[in-house]
C-alpha cells in the first residue's frame, strides 16, 4: 500500500502538470476566400505562420465551413469579402466576418485575442504599405501597451499548475487515507477492542493523525523535488514557510477526515462524503477558476476551502517569494481551522454509544 | 477463595426505542470466578456485556465493575478489565509481537516489562516461529488463544469474553479452557458467554438470559436439579423454548 500512496500522486503531477493547461493551441482554423488576391493570400499565410493556429483547408462557401464546424473540424472560420484587396485600397477600411465556435466561451474569447492580433499586426504592415503610396503625410497614430509579465515572465502554464497541483495531490491522499481510516477500524472491530482499553481520546486522534500527518510531509518533498527536477519550477519564497504552513494545513485535512470518519459506519459512506467535499473544494479553490469571477456567494463560500488558502501560499511563497508576513493572514485561518476540525474530530469520537 | 463481589449489577436496562434489550437484569460476580452469561441469540448477552465493559450507555438501573460505577467510571473500569470479542480484533495488518507491544504499550505497561511478559507469553502459546509474522495468517484457534492471552496481558481484575470458541475445533477448546481455568486460578474474574453447553458445565455459575432477563442463575449443579435435566443443555433448551 505504501508504494501506492506515494507513486499514484506523483504520477498525477507528472500527467496533470502537462495536460491541465488553458493555454489555447493548435486551433483549427479555415477560411474562405472570395477575393483570392494577393493580399488576402498574405492575410492567410499570416495565420498560418502563428504557433496557435493550424491553417486546415479553404472552405468554397458559408454553408460548407458551417458544416464543417458541426461535425468538428473547424473552430474558427474566416470569411474574406469579395474585393477585398481593392477596397482597401481605396476605401482605407474593410470588415472581415469571423466565425468562432464558442462553446467553450473562455476557449472563444482567447482565439478572438489572437485573431484580433494578427489582423491588427497585418493591418499595420498594409497601412505603412498603402502610406508609402498615397499621401505619405498621413501617419499612423498608434498606441502600443508594453506588459510586462511579472512572477512568471514567459507566461508557462506548468509554473502556474504545478504548485497547485502539488496541493490537490498532499490534499487528496491525506483526506482519502484519514477518512477512511477509523471507520475501516469501525467495520474490521479493533475499534471496538480499542474503545474497551483506558487510551485517551486525545491520544487516539494524535496516534491516528501521525502517520498520515508524516506521508502528506513527504509527498509535499517528493513533489517539491519533481516539480524542480521535470518542470523547473521555481522556488524563489522559503522552503521553511511553506513546510511550516504545509503542517498547519495537513492537520486541517487530517482533522476533516477523522471528522467524517468518526461519523460515518462503512468505509463507502465516508469515501462519498471525502469525494462530496473534494470536489467542491478543488474546483472552488482558485486552482483551475479564478475565485475573483465567481458570484458573491460563491466567493463567500471559498472563504471555508481550506485548498484555497494553501493553493494561494504555495503560489504566493514559491512564485512571489511571499514572507511570512505576506500569508500571515492565510497561516492564521488555517491554524484556527485546525484546532477547530481536530476539536471536533475528538469531540465526535465517542468510546461509547 | 475470597468472596467479595467484583461485579454488581442491578436493574440493568438498555432500551432500543421501545424494545428492551436487555430488561432490568440483576447478579452478582465473585472474585476469582468463572461465570458463564448464557442466552440464545439475540437474548442482549452482547448488549449487557458492552454496558459492562463501558462502552454502551446504559438506559436505567445500577452497575459496578471491579469498584467503578458504569455511568462515571467508565474509563477506571478500562483500566481494570481485560475484553475479547465475538469477532478477532487484533490488528491483522501487525505481526504477533507487534499486538502484544501494541496492546500492552497502551495499557502503560513499561517497555522493560513488555518484552519479559512477551517473550513468556510467547513461548507458553508456542508461538516462537511466528512471532514476526503478521496475526492475519495464523489459524483461527491460535488466533483466538492470541486474543485471550493479549486480553489479560496487563493482569486485570476480570476478563470478559463474548463467544471465545466460535469455529474453533475440539482440540483447541479443550486448550482454550485450560487457560481460563488457569487465569482463574491465578484471581482474575472470568465473565464468559457461550453457546456450547459443554462449557457451560465448566463454569462456577451460570445465568441465562431469555428475551432480555436472566430467567435461571446458579452452579450448574443446582440448574439441572432445578429443571430435573440431565445436562446444561437440556436446561438450557427448556429455558430457552420457555
Amino acid at each position: 500500500m505504501l508504494p501506492i500512496i506515494f507513486i499514484l500522486p506523483l504520477l498525477q503531477l507528472v500527467i496533470l502538470s502537462n495536460a491541465a493547461t488553458f493555454e489555447v493551441k493548435n486551433i483549427k482554423f479555415g477560411y474562405i476566400d472570395n477575393d483570392r488576391s494577393a493580399t488576402s493570400r498574405a492575410l492567410i499565410e499570416k495565420f498560418g505562420a502563428s504557433t496557435y493556429f493550424n491553417v486546415l483547408q479553404a472552405y468554397p462557401t458559408q454553408i460548407r465551413a458551417g458544416a464543417a464546424m458541426l461535425r468538428g473540424e473547424v473552430d474558427v472560420v474566416m470569411e474574406i469579402p469579395q474585393q477585398f484587396a481593392r477596397d482597401l485600397q481605396t476605401e482605407q477600411h474593410h470588415t472581415l466576418g469571423v466565425t468562432i465556435n464558442a462553446i467553450d466561451g473562455a476557449a472563444a474569447g482567447v482565439e478572438n485575442v489572437y485573431i484580433s492580433q494578427i489582423v491588427q499586426s497585418y493591418n499595420q504592415s498594409i497601412i505603412i504599405d498603402l502610406s508609402q503610396i498615397s499621401d505619405a503625410q498621413i501617419q499612423p497614430v498608434m498606441i502600443e501597451t508594453i506588459p510586462l509579465f511579472w512572477y512568471n515572465e514567459t507566461l508557462n502554464y506548468k509554473t502556474f499548475m504545478v504548485p497547485g497541483i502539488l496541493v490537490l495531490l498532499v490534499t487528496m491522499i491525506t483526506l482519502f487515507l484519514s477518512g477512511m481510516n477509523i471507520v475501516r477500524e469501525k467495520e474490521i472491530g479493533t475499534l471496538e477492542q480499542i474503545n474497551v482499553t483506558p487510551i485517551k481520546k486525545s491520544q487516539f486522534i494524535i496516534g491516528k493523525l501521525f502517520p498520515f500527518w508524516a506521508i502528506g510531509m513527504a509527498l509535499l518533498s517528493i513533489g517539491l523535488i519533481i516539480a524542480k527536477l521535470i518542470f523547473n519550477i521555481p522556488m524563489l519564497g522559503s522552503l521553511l514557510l511553506l513546510y511550516l504552513y504545509t503542517s498547519i494545513y495537513i492537520l486541517v485535512v487530517l482533522g476533516i477526515g477523522l471528522f467524517i470518519s468518526n461519523f460515518t459506519d462503512t468505509q463507502q459512506q465516508a469515501m462519498f462524503i471525502a469525494w462530496f467535499f473534494m470536489v467542491i473544494f478543488i474546483l472552488m479553490s482558485g486552482l483551475f477558476t479564478p475565485i475573483e469571477s465567481m458570484p458573491k456567494w460563491a466567493q463567500l463560500m471559498t472563504e471555508f476551502n481550506p485548498i484555497k488558502y494553501y493553493v494561494e501560499v504555495m503560489r504566493m511563497v514559491m512564485l512571489k517569494g511571499s514572507g511570512f508576513l505576506d500569508i500571515l493572514p492565510q497561516l492564521i485561518k488555517t491554524l484556527v481551522y485546525a484546532i477547530l476540525m481536530n476539536g471536533l474530530a475528538v469531540w465526535s469520537y465517542k468510546k461509547t454509544t | 477463595m475470597s468472596h467479595d463481589e467484583v461485579i454488581k449489577v442491578e436493574g440493568l436496562t438498555k432500551m432500543f426505542g421501545d424494545f428492551a434489550a436487555v430488561n432490568a437484569i440483576s447478579f452478582e460476580v465473585k472474585k476469582g470466578e468463572i461465570f458463564g452469561f448464557l442466552g440464545a441469540n439475540g437474548a442482549g448477552k452482547t448488549t449487557a456485556m458492552k454496558m459492562l465493559i463501558g462502552i454502551s450507555h446504559p438506559s436505567s438501573g445500577r452497575a459496578t465493575v471491579a469498584g467503578f460505577d458504569v455511568y462515571t467510571q467508565a474509563e477506571d473500569i478500562k483500566k481494570n478489565i481485560g475484553y475479547m470479542s465475538q469477532k478477532f480484533a487484533l490488528y491483522d495488518d501487525l505481526t504477533v509481537k507487534e499486538n502484544i507491544n501494541f496492546f500492552g504499550g497502551i495499557y502503560g505497561l513499561t517497555r522493560k516489562r513488555i518484552k519479559e511478559k512477551s517473550e513468556a507469553l510467547i513461548q507458553e502459546l508456542g508461538l516462537e516461529n511466528v512471532a514476526n509474522q503478521l496475526v492475519g495468517a495464523l489459524p483461527l484457534g491460535w488466533k483466538q488463544k492470541l486474543s485471550f492471552s493479549v486480553s489479560l496481558f496487563h493482569d486485570p481484575k476480570i476478563v470478559f469474553l463474548d463467544e471465545p470458541t466460535g469455529g474453533v475445533d475440539p482440540i483447541t477448546r479443550r486448550q482454550f479452557w485450560e487457560m481460563i481455568y488457569k487465569a482463574a486460578h491465578q484471581g482474575t474474574t472470568i465473565f464468559v458467554t457461550t453457546h456450547y453447553m459443554d462449557e457451560a458445565e465448566y463454569c462456577d455459575r451460570v445465568s441465562i438470559m431469555v428475551n432480555g432477563k436472566i430467567e435461571a442463575l446458579d452452579t450448574p449443579k443446582k440448574l439441572k436439579e432445578q429443571f430435573q435435566a440431565e445436562s446444561m443443555n437440556d436446561v438450557f433448551l427448556k429455558l430457552a423454548r420457555g
